[in-house]
């Protein structure tokens, strides 16, 4: 979960800040979000995926302010 | 008038806020707890402030979903109103009762102080004791009360007068100096389109005894009171 364009960061800032106070002054506008792991016993990848696009709009983003993406893995 | 305050597993303003209704309309809340999905009829629902499942995922995120948010949008929908304060307005936004999202404070601060609000209007259940464009003063803590609304929302609940309240300096201008979380067009506080829903940062509940700092937010329940009894 990421915010979306447009929604203020300030905690994506304050990151930045602090990594061009550490010696890193490469690094310019940081956006920080959110990382959700799951364990499903749906084995169907399609129907996984349905299901978790549901599990985001339902509950785990908030989509007035976040983007989501999935990713499956093994 | 006979309300309910709801009680989620970290609500921490439940009490204050039944006092504060309790003062003004000599009635006991029914307290109702998250897991309730059915509750006695009343004529007013609060949501009241604190850190409902610990803030979790995102503030409210969790307890919009309990089983006593179910009963609370079926009953906002069929127009029964509800007063939401701080974690209670996050918990209404989440569940969709108000539009918009309450995100975390610009300076990534707690902040705990009285700032003063500008009432936008007194159309409404919960404003009808103050005066259009009057200017109250009542505490505020919370660290995610960061209204934002993207531009078509905005622009929407600005032409439907649904803005309640907006941070404001003491004398009223809204210039940005007193808003103490850096919210979009210094809201406060919004209503949904019917004006039935109100979703606030501040406590109006710890502004009703001049013991404890004053008495600015007394009107709203005492409004309250007039309208539902």
């Amino acid at each position: 979960m990421t915010l979306k364009n447009g929604v203020l960061d300030p905690q994506g800032k304050a990151i930045g800040h602090s990594l061009n106070r550490l010696g890193f002054p490469e690094v310019g506008d940081v956006r920080q979000g959110k990382f959700i792991e799951l364990e499903l016993t749906e084995t169907d990848p399609a129907k996984a995926k349905e299901r978790l696009d549901e599990m985001c709009r339902k509950l785990l983003a908030n989509t007035v302010i976040e983007n989501y993406s999935i990713e499956l893995v093994d | 008038m006979h309300s309910a305050v709801l009680v989620f597993p970290g609500s921490n303003r439940e009490g204050d806020v039944a006092q504060a209704i309790e003062l003004v309309t000599g009635r006991k809340p029914s307290m109702v707890w998250h897991g309730d999905g059915d509750f006695p009829k009343v004529d007013l629902i609060v949501i009241p402030g604190g850190f409902s499942y610990g803030d979790y995922l995102r503030c409210g995120a969790m307890a919009a979903q309990s089983p006593v948010m179910a009963e609370v949008k079926r009953r906002a929908g069929q127009g029964v109103p509800v007063l939401a304060i701080c974690n209670g307005f996050q918990i209404a936004a989440e569940a969709g009762l108000l539009p918009g999202a309450l995100m975390r404070n610009a300076n990534l601060k707690f902040v705990c102080s009285d700032v003063h609000l500008k009432i936008e209007s007194s159309q409404s259940l919960f404003t009808s004791r103050y005066q259009a464009g009057q200017v109250i003063r009542v505490p505020v803590a919370h660290a995610e009360g960061n209204y934002f609304a993207d531009v078509e929302t905005l622009k929407r609940i600005e032409d439907r007068g649904q803005v309640a309240f907006r941070y404001c300096a003491a004398d009223g201008t809204t210039d940005g100096s007193g808003n103490p979380n850096g919210s979009i067009h210094n809201i406060a506080g919004i209503f949904n389109e019917t004006k039935t829903v109100l979703g606030l940062m501040p406590h109006p509940e710890n502004a009703v005894e001049p013991l404890f700092g004053g008495t600015d937010g007394k009107p709203l329940f005492e409004g309250l009171c007039e309208a539902l009894s």
